[in-house]
C-alpha cells in the first residue's frame, strides 16, 4: 500500500470498527475486542505514515469534491503527524480503561459509548490529516456532534443541560465565526488549502487581518479560549474515559490544532508580524484566570477541566508568540499535555470507581490505599506544572525559549505566574493523598486499587509521560519540520 | 427517438390523463396503480429532459405544433428541468407513501379521490414549470390550487377544512392578482408567449401598466411561495393536511412558486428593470430577514412538531428569497440550490413525522401524536424515525456535510460579494435559531422519559422513502454535481455570466 491508501485506510478503521461494534452489541467481550484490535489496526496504520512525513514528504489524497475547486482532501504534515499518533496512540490506552470503568460502574448504553468513540476518533484523524480550511470544518463539526452523545451519556437532566452548553458554545461559536472566517478566506484567497507560508493575499488590510484572526480564534472553540470556555467543564458530566481521551486529548487538541494550522498555514508567520498582540494577551488572560478557578474548584474533575482550559491557551499563547521556538514548543505541548492529562483524567476516574470520590477535599490519605494510581497522578502533575522529568517541561523550554527570543516580558510573567498556580492546585492533592490520614469515614469503607484494566492504562499513560521527556526525538523532529522553510 | 422528443408534453400529460382515470377506476388500488405510474412516467421524462438540456441547450417545444407565439410553447431550460426533477422526483417518492399512510389519515372510500387530487396537483405543478406561456401559467396554477384545496380538506383533523378554506380564500386572492398582472401584460405587449413578450417589452418597460403588472405579480406570487408576512395560509395547511400531503406541498409547492417568480423577473421584466430601478431588492431583503428571523423564532416556540416544521418552512423560504434579492450569479444559484435542499430535507421530515402518526394511529392514542408531550421518549419506541428527522434537520441548520450546508455556503458567498458583513452575521444568527427548534425535537425525543417503550416503527413502506430523502441529503450535501451543477448553470443562464 502507498502512503496515501494508509490515509483513508486509517480514516476508514474506525468506521469499520464502529460497524463491528453494533454488530458485536449483544457480546460485550467480542465487542470490546473489536474495539481494541481496531485501535492497535489504526496505530499501526497511523505508525506507517510516520516515516514518510520525517523524511519530508506529504502524502495525500482527495476523497470528494462537494463544491467547486472546494474538495474535501487529506494532506498528513508533521503537525497532524503528532495528533494522530497521539490521538491513536491514546485510544489503545483508553481502550483498555474504558473497559474497567464503564464495567467497574456498570454503565449502561455501551455499545452506544463505544460506537461514538471509535466515530469520534475517525472525526479527529481526519481532522488531523485535512489538507484544507473546508475539510477541516466538515470534520470540526462532526466531532461536535459524534461527541454530543458521549457528553449525554447518563441522560440525566444534569446531563442534558451540560449538553446544551456543550452545543450552544461549540456550534455556536464555530457557525457565527469560524464558518464566515472559512467562507472570507475562500473568498479572498480563492484556495482554503493548507500551505506552508499561508495562503492570504498579502494587501490585505492590517484590519481586516486581524478580525479574520479574531474569528478564527474564537470560532474555533474547541481551543475554549475565554470567554467561550464553559462548554469544558459541563462537558465533565461525561463518563471518565470520555474526559479522558476527548475532552483532554482528542477535542480540545482538535481545537488548538485547528489553531496552529490556521496560524501556520493560513495566515503564516510572517504575515502575521504585529497582529497577534491582542491574542497574547486574552491567552495569557485565560492561562492564569482558569488556573485561579481551578485553585478554588474543590471536584476533582471541575479542576482538571479548568487546568485543561489554562493549558490549552499555552498552545495559543505560543502560537501568537509566532516566534519559531514557541512554535515548537506549541506543538510538543500538543503531545505532552494529552499525555499528562489523560494520566490525571485516568486516576480521577480510577478513584471514583474504586472509592467512590468525587472531591479534592475527601482524599486525605487515599495514597496509601492506591499507590498505583497516586503515583501516576502525581507524575501527570509534575508534567502540568512543568518540571522534570515530565514531558511538560520540555515543551515549557521551548516556550520560554521562544518568549526570550521575542523579548515577550508578559508571555513569560504569565508562564511563570501559571507555573506557580499549578503547583499550588496540584501539589496539595498529592500531599494529601500521601501524608494526611485516612478521615474516620473513609476509615469504615475499606477499598483498594481500581479495576486492572484502569490501573494499566494509567501506568502506561504515566510512563508515557517520562518517556516523552527522556526520548522527545520524533515529535521534535517534526515540529521542527513546522518553522524549516519546505 | 420519437418518444424523446415529444417528452415536453408526456411530462404534463402523463400524470394529467391519470388522474380522471383514478376516478374512473373508482377503486384505491387501481388508483394507487395508475397515478403513480403516471408520477414515475413523469419522473423518466424529466430525467430524460434534465439529460437532453446537459446536451442540446434549451429545448422549445410547440403544442400541436403550432408555432409561437401564437400556439403555446413548452420551454426548457436548465432551471426548467431541475424543478422538474425535484417536482417529480419527489411525487414519486410521495406516492408510495401514501398508500399505508392515507390508509390511517384518510377514510377509505375517499383513496381513490385522494390518487385522483394529487395527480392533478402534480399536473398542474409541472404544467406551471415548464410552460413558456404566461395564461398557461395560470391555468396550471388553478389546477394545482384547487386540488391542494381538496387535498388539504382531506386531512382528519377538523380544522383541516377552516385551513383548506384560509389557503383557498388567500390562494384566490393570489392568483387574481396574477391573472391580472398577466393580463396587463398581454394588455401592452399582445403577447401570451413568455420570450416573445421578453422582447417587446424592451421598449415600454417603464410604463406604467407594466410595472403595475410587476407588482400584481410579485404579490400574487408571493402570496403563493409564502414569504413573510404573506405566509399566514402556510402553517395550519401544513399542520392539518393529511401527512403525506403535507410532505408534498412543502417539498415541491412554494419552490415551483418561487420558480415562477424567479422566470418572471429575469426571463420576462429583466434585471435591469426589476432589481435596478425599482427598491424591489430592498424590500425583498428586508421580507425575507423579517421571515428568516420571526418565523425561525416563532417555530421554537410550537407545541406540535408539524407546526414547527412548517413554521420552519416559512424561515427556510427566507433563505431562498434572501438570495434572490441580491441579483448576483452566487446569490441565485444559493436560491436555486437550496430550493431543490430545503425540498429534500423537509420533504424527509415530513414524511417521517407522518410515520409517528401512523404509529400512533396504530396504537390508538389518538389522532395527532404531535405534541412534545407525546414525543417524550420517542427514541426508543421509533429509533429510525428520531435519527432520520435529526438528520434531515441537520441540514436544515447548515452542517457540513448537508445539503444545507451548501446552500448556505452560496448565501454567504453571495453576501461577501455585495460586502454585507451584517447580512453574514444576519444569516448565521437565524440558522442558530434552526439548531434551537432541530434540539428541541432532539431533547424530548432523546431525554425525556418515555411513557412505553415498546419498539413500534412506522411500517417499512413508509420508512424506505423518507430514508431515501433523508440520505438525499447527505448525498446532496457531499456529491453537488448534479444539484449545485444545474444551479450553477442555471444562474449563469440567467444572469447571462459569471460575475
Amino acid at each position: 500500500m502507498t502512503a496515501a491508501d494508509f490515509i483513508l485506510v486509517a480514516l476508514a478503521l474506525p468506521l469499520l470498527g464502529g460497524l463491528g461494534i453494533v454488530l458485536a452489541g449483544k457480546q460485550p467481550n467480542l465487542r470490546e475486542g473489536v474495539t481494541l484490535t481496531t485501535a492497535a489496526l489504526l496505530f499501526y496504520c497511523v505508525l506507517q505514515l510516520l516515516d514518510p512525513v520525517l523524511a519530508g514528504q506529504h502524502p495525500a489524497v482527495t476523497l470528494l469534491e462537494p463544491l467547486p475547486g472546494l474538495p474535501v482532501a487529506f494532506s498528513v504534515e508533521p503537525l497532524g503527524m503528532i495528533f494522530a499518533l497521539i490521538a491513536s496512540g491514546l485510544w489503545i490506552v483508553n481502550s483498555v480503561y474504558s473497559i474497567g470503568y464503564m464495567r467497574g460502574n456498570g454503565e449502561a448504553n455501551q455499545t452506544r459509548f463505544y460506537l461514538c468513540f471509535a466515530l469520534a476518533i475517525s472525526a479527529a484523524l481526519a481532522i488531523a490529516f485535512a489538507a484544507n480550511l473546508l475539510t477541516l470544518f466538515l470534520f470540526y463539526e462532526v466531532l461536535t456532534l459524534i461527541t454530543y452523545p458521549l457528553v449525554t451519556h447518563a441522560g440525566s437532566d444534569k446531563a442534558k443541560n451540560g449538553g446544551r452548553v456543550y452545543l450552544a458554545i461549540l456550534m455556536g461559536t464555530s457557525v457565527l465565526f469560524l464558518l464566515p472566517a472559512v467562507i472570507f478566506t475562500w473568498h479572498a484567497a480563492g484556495t482554503t488549502e493548507f500551505r506552508a507560508g499561508g495562503i492570504l493575499p498579502a494587501d490585505l488590510a492590517p484590519a481586516t487581518v486581524c478580525l479574520l484572526l479574531a474569528l478564527f480564534m474564537f470560532g474555533i472553540g474547541k481551543a475554549a479560549l475565554m470567554p467561550f470556555h464553559r462548554w469544558l467543564p459541563a462537558a465533565m458530566v461525561a463518563p471518565t474515559p470520555v474526559s479522558a481521551l476527548l475532552h483532554a486529548v482528542a477535542v480540545v487538541k482538535a481545537g488548538v490544532f485547528s489553531v496552529l494550522k490556521v496560524i501556520i498555514y493560513v495566515f503564516g508567520l510572517e504575515a502575521l508580524a504585529g497582529a497577534t498582540g491582542w491574542l497574547v494577551a486574552i491567552a495569557g488572560f485565560t492561562i492564569v484566570a482558569a488556573s485561579i478557578v481551578a485553585l478554588s474548584a474543590d471536584n476533582l474533575k471541575r479542576r482538571l477541566a479548568y487546568s485543561t482550559v489554562s493549558q490549552l491557551s499555552y498552545v495559543v499563547l505560543a502560537a501568537a508568540l509566532l516566534a519559531p521556538l514557541s512554535v515548537i514548543g506549541a506543538a510538543l505541548h500538543i503531545a505532552a499535555h494529552a499525555f499528562g492529562k489523560i494520566t490525571l483524567f485516568f486516576a480521577a476516574g480510577s478513584i471514583y470507581t474504586a472509592a467512590h470520590k468525587t472531591e479534592v477535599s475527601q482524599l486525605d490519605g487515599i495514597g496509601r490505599r492506591m499507590p498505583w494510581t497516586m503515583v501516576a497522578f502525581g507524575v501527570g502533575a509534575l508534567s502540568m506544572i512543568g518540571l522534570p522529568p515530565a514531558a511538560g517541561f520540555v515543551s515549557k523550554w521551548y516556550l520560554v525559549s521562544g518568549a526570550f527570543a521575542a523579548q515577550h516580558w508578559l508571555a513569560l510573567a504569565v508562564v511563570l505566574a501559571s507555573t506557580l498556580l499549578n503547583a499550588g492546585y496540584f501539589l496539595p492533592i498529592v500531599y494529601r493523598a500521601f501524608f494526611r490520614p485516612l478521615s474516620a469515614d473513609a476509615e469504615a469503607h475499606p477499598h483498594g486499587e481500581a479495576p486492572w484494566p484502569i490501573v494499566v492504562a494509567l501506568s502506561l499513560t504515566a510512563a508515557g509521560t517520562v518517556a516523552l521527556f527522556f526520548f522527545p526525538d520524533v515529535p521534535l523532529a517534526l515540529a521542527r519540520q513546522l518553522v524549516v522553510a519546505p | 427517438m420519437s418518444l424523446l422528443a415529444h417528452a415536453p408534453a408526456l411530462q404534463v400529460v402523463l400524470p394529467l390523463v391519470s388522474a380522471p382515470l383514478a376516478v374512473l377506476l373508482r377503486h384505491r388500488n387501481a388508483a394507487f396503480a395508475v397515478v403513480t405510474a403516471g408520477a414515475w412516467a413523469a419522473f423518466a421524462a424529466a430525467i430524460a429532459l434534465w439529460l437532453q438540456v446537459g446536451e442540446s441547450g434549451v429545448i422549445s417545444y410547440h403544442i400541436g405544433n403550432w408555432a409561437p407565439p401564437w400556439g403555446i410553447e413548452y420551454r426548457v431550460d436548465r432551471l426548467t428541468s431541475f424543478v422538474l426533477l425535484l417536482v417529480s422526483g419527489m411525487a414519486s417518492i410521495v406516492l408510495p407513501y401514501s398508500r399505508a399512510s392515507i390508509e390511517r389519515e384518510i377514510p377509505r372510500e375517499l383513496h381513490y379521490l385522494y390518487y385522483a387530487m394529487f395527480g392533478l396537483c402534480l399536473t398542474g405543478l409541472l404544467g406551471m414549470t415548464i410552460t413558456g406561456d404566461a395564461f398557461n401559467i395560470f391555468v396550471f396554477l388553478e389546477i394545482s390550487s384547487l386540488s391542494t384545496y381538496v387535498l388539504i380538506g382531506l386531512g382528519r383533523d377538523r380544522r383541516a377544512l377552516s385551513a383548506s378554506y384560509r389557503y383557498l380564500i388567500m390562494g384566490s386572492i393570489g392568483a387574481t392578482f396574477i391573472v391580472l398582472g398577466i393580463g396587463f401584460l398581454y394588455l401592452m405587449t399582445g403577447t401570451l408567449n413568455l420570450a416573445d413578450m421578453a422582447v417587446r417589452i424592451r421598449d415600454i418597460e417603464s410604463s406604467r401598466p407594466v410595472l403595475a403588472a410587476l407588482a400584481f405579480l410579485t404579490v400574487g406570487i408571493s402570496l403563493k411561495v409564502a414569504l413573510f408576512p404573506l405566509h399566514q395560509w402556510l402553517p395550519n395547511a401544513y399542520t392539518y393536511a393529511p401527512s403525506a400531503v403535507t410532505a408534498f406541498l412543502a417539498a415541491t409547492a412554494t419552490k415551483v412558486s418561487v420558480y415562477v417568480l424567479i422566470r418572471f423577473y429575469f426571463s420576462v421584466f429583466g434585471e435591469s428593470l426589476v432589481f435596478a430601478k425599482l427598491p424591489l431588492p430592498e424590500i425583498m431583503l428586508l421580507l425575507s430577514l423579517l421571515g428568516m428571523f420571526a418565523a425561525n423564532f416563532i417555530a421554537i416556540f410550537q407545541d406540535n412538531l408539524k407546526r414547527l416544521f412548517a413554521y420552519s418552512s416559512v424561515g427556510q423560504i427566507g433563505y431562498i428569497t434572501l438570495g434572490l434579492s441580491f441579483d448576483s450569479f452566487n446569490g441565485l444559484a444559493a436560491s436555486i440550490v437550496h430550493l431543490f435542499n430545503h425540498g429534500i430535507a423537509k420533504g424527509a421530515i415530513f414524511l417521517l413525522i407522518g410515520g409517528i402518526v401512523a404509529a400512533g394511529a396504530k396504537a390508538g392514542t389518538g389522532p395527532l401524536p404531535l405534541s412534545f408531550d407525546r414525543l417524550a421518549g420517542l427514541s426508543r419506541r421509533m429509533p429510525l424515525t428520531c435519527f432520520g428527522i435529526v438528520i434531515a434537520g441537520l441540514s436544515l441548520i447548515g452542517v457540513p456535510g448537508t445539503a444545507g450546508f451548501v446552500s448556505k455556503w452560496y448565501l454567504i458567498l453571495a453576501a461577501m460579494d455585495k460586502g454585507q458583513w451584517w447580512l453574514v452575521a444576519a444569516i448565521l444568527a437565524s440558522s442558530l435559531l434552526a439548531v434551537a427548534y432541530v434540539w428541541r425535537f432532539v431533547e424530548a425525543a432523546y431525554f425525556r422519559p418515555a411513557a412505553d417503550e415498546v419498539r413500534r416503527e412506522a411500517p417499512l413502506s413508509m420508512l424506505l422513502p423518507a430514508w431515501l430523502l433523508v440520505l438525499g441529503s447527505i448525498w446532496f450535501g457531499l456529491d453537488t454535481s448534479v444539484t449545485l451543477g444545474s444551479a450553477l448553470d442555471a444562474a449563469q443562464h440567467l444572469i447571462g455570466s459569471k460575475p
